[in-house]
């Protein structure tokens, strides 16, 4: 780290520090990712377009083990990052390697749901809802598989005491993916309306 | 790093959390339709708020990172509700229903 820190901390005309106003903007771009294959998925269900009842068949067990499953890591990456502010790198880095077990036991148990609706019959091209299911999630997982990729990258970053700002960073994308999954879990998974 | 600020309590937030979510699951039990729909995505949005305002530090973010994320939801409103008509509302004199009357197909032949 140079004597005044990296850019990303200091250097801003919005009086945000540029890597955390990036890390939104990212995010703001996000929310036309998800948010456009959302609003598409609600106007073709209630158009009433046939299919969208399959959502009955989604397992309401696994979806909500994921979903604890992403809020506690959603706490551990939020812990992490009140450790390093007080300057504690081995328990913000015990953290962050909670975090990506939660993202590799949330991969798990979305690919143990994969594997048993494909072996159904339930593939992406059966009817509308399993296009959508299967892109949503899909999306959603290469998310989660990129914030753990980045958090493992940083949190050997920080153990050499190096860009401590950088887990605040990701742990605001990894809230993000946490809360794209909250707005899934009931659209796919509970609510058959 | 961020600015100095009292850091919520996230165990309390984790716990208000897991409550929401055991509501949300059980909510689709009643069988109630209507009920279902407002545990699942009224919910939803309660747990959403939670996480953004305090892990996220929302809360604590200035103004202009709120107009940011207001603004996307805009768009995202004005591309749901523009194009929202052309498939929901099948009645109006502008209305051509090609998909019944086969005219959609013979237009591509």
């Amino acid at each position: 780290m140079s004597m005044h820190g990296p850019i990303a901390t200091h250097r801003s005309s919005t009086g945000i520090p540029s890597g955390r106003l990036a890390v939104w903007w990212l995010l703001a771009s996000e929310i036309f990712i998800f948010g456009g294959l959302v609003a598409c998925f609600v106007l073709f269900k209630l158009s009433g377009t046939p299919g969208f009842e399959d959502a009955s068949l989604t397992s309401i067990t696994a979806g909500a083990i994921n979903t604890f499953v992403l809020l506690t890591s959603s706490l551990s990456i939020v812990l992490a990052h009140a450790a390093i502010e007080k300057g504690d790198r081995e328990t913000s880095f015990r953290y962050i390697w909670y975090t990506i077990g939660g993202g590799v036991v949330f991969l798990g148990i979305k690919t143990y749901e994969y594997i048993g609706k494909i072996s159904q019959g339930h593939v992406i091209t059966e009817n509308l809802f399993w296009s959508f299911y299967y892109t949503m999630t899909g999306l959603h997982a290469l998310h989660v598989i990129g914030g753990m990729v980045i958090m493992a990258l940083i949190s050997f970053d920080i153990r050499k005491g190096h860009n401590y700002q950088r887990v605040e960073l990701i742990g605001i994308y990894w809230h993000f993916v946490d809360l794209v999954w909250i707005f899934l879990f009931p659209l796919l998974y509970i609510a058959n309306f | 790093m961020s600015e100095a600020h009292a850091h919520p309590n996230y165990i309390k937030i984790w716990y208000w959390l897991l409550v929401l979510l055991a509501v949300s699951v059980a909510g689709p039990m009643l069988e109630i339709p209507a009920i279902t729909i407002i545990t699942a995505f009224g919910i939803a949005t309660v747990k959403a708020y939670l996480v953004a305002a305090n892990f996220m530090h929302l809360k604590f973010e200035k103004k202009i990172i709120w107009f940011l994320l207001i603004l996307s939801i805009c768009l995202l409103g004005v591309f749901f509700f523009g194009t929202a008509p052309d498939l929901m509302m099948t009645e109006g004199d502008q209305w051509i229903d090609c998909i019944a009357d086969k005219s959609c197909v013979e237009q591509r032949l």
